[in-house]
């Protein structure tokens, strides 16, 4: 069943979803020079998510592709979750 | 797709290339997602020498790499959409500018080593000897973390020059353009990677 429907991202997605990066980069940077001390990691991290979010949905136009691939890269951040989460659980544990 | 008449034609499965690509780069997000861990849970250990190293970097120079990367990361994206609606032009020269771009990174990169270096900031350094261990473990990590990134670059612009001969030759065209996607999808995970490598190596002190 090779349908060969693919979806083509236009020209103009790609230019606004650049603008939007390049503003979350400048936003990321704005941040970190304020010392909030925790709240400056996270926030940096949160940014870096959302433009990770729109390079795979976008760039890499995750968006439109089968609902599989959408569930299996969903599963790898996950996985990375719970990895991230139990060597953090057993650093905090150690004694 | 398939037709009786024409057997000339060779099999493919633009699906299946594309599932294996992306389980590769699942083994990339792994192999990086693990070298985070070990820098958080180093920060962690060591929070004043991180701070204190952090500061060593140019945030000027990281921004300017980003910079780089997120336009690199459209251009060929561009050439992707180019190739997919006939415009094999744009489609090339999209490419040699993504190619242009990753060469600037590559310089910046040397420039920014090669500074570090000339402190003397480097793993196994006289200097490093006598600093505390998380200084050690910081600059071990980013010589590690941006240079397997930067090796990442190298292979992806071999990658994305192959397409380019490929779009020449008439191998990649608008009905079959799993080269060029894959090329691309690989740029896309270099830029990715980035994303989250910028702000914890150069930002949070």
């Amino acid at each position: 069943m090779s349908e060969n429907t693919h979806h083509i991202t236009p020209y103009r997605t790609l230019g606004i979803i650049l603008l939007i990066l390049l503003s979350l980069t400048f936003v990321t940077i704005e941040i970190t020079s304020i010392h909030l001390g925790a709240l400056t990691v996270t926030a940096a991290l949160l940014i870096a998510g959302v433009k990770g979010f729109l390079v795979l949905s976008y760039f890499m136009h995750l968006k439109h592709e089968s609902l599989l691939l959408r569930i299996l890269v969903a599963l790898v951040f996950v996985l990375f979750a719970l990895i991230v989460l139990i060597t953090f659980i057993d650093y905090a544990y150690r004694t | 797709m398939s037709n009786h008449e024409n057997h000339t034609h060779v099999h493919r499965d633009d699906e299946a290339q594309k599932l294996g690509m992306w389980l590769f780069i699942f083994t990339e997000l792994l192999l990086f997602g693990g070298l985070f861990l070990v820098y958080s849970i180093f920060r962690m250990q060591y929070p004043e020498n991180f701070h204190e190293s952090s500061l060593e970097l140019s945030v000027t120079l990281g921004v300017t790499n980003t910079v780089i990367l997120l336009v690199s990361s459209m251009s060929v994206a561009i050439s992707l959409t180019a190739v997919q609606k006939n415009n094999y032009k744009l489609a090339k020269w999209m490419l040699l500018l993504t190619v242009a771009l990753a060469l600037a990174f590559m310089v910046n990169k040397y420039f920014e080593w090669g500074a570090k270096f000339h402190h003397g900031l480097y793993p196994g350094s006289e200097l490093m000897h006598l600093l505390d261990r998380g200084h050690h473990l910081y600059f071990g990590l980013y010589f590690f973390m941006t240079g397997l990134h930067a090796l990442h670059i190298i292979i992806g612009v071999i990658l994305l020059l192959i397409s380019y001969v490929k779009i020449q030759k008439g191998k990649i065209q608008s009905d079959n353009f799993m080269h060029l996607e894959n090329a691309a999808l690989y740029w896309h995970l270099v830029d990715l990677i980035w994303i989250f490598l910028f702000p914890l190596l150069y930002l949070i002190s």
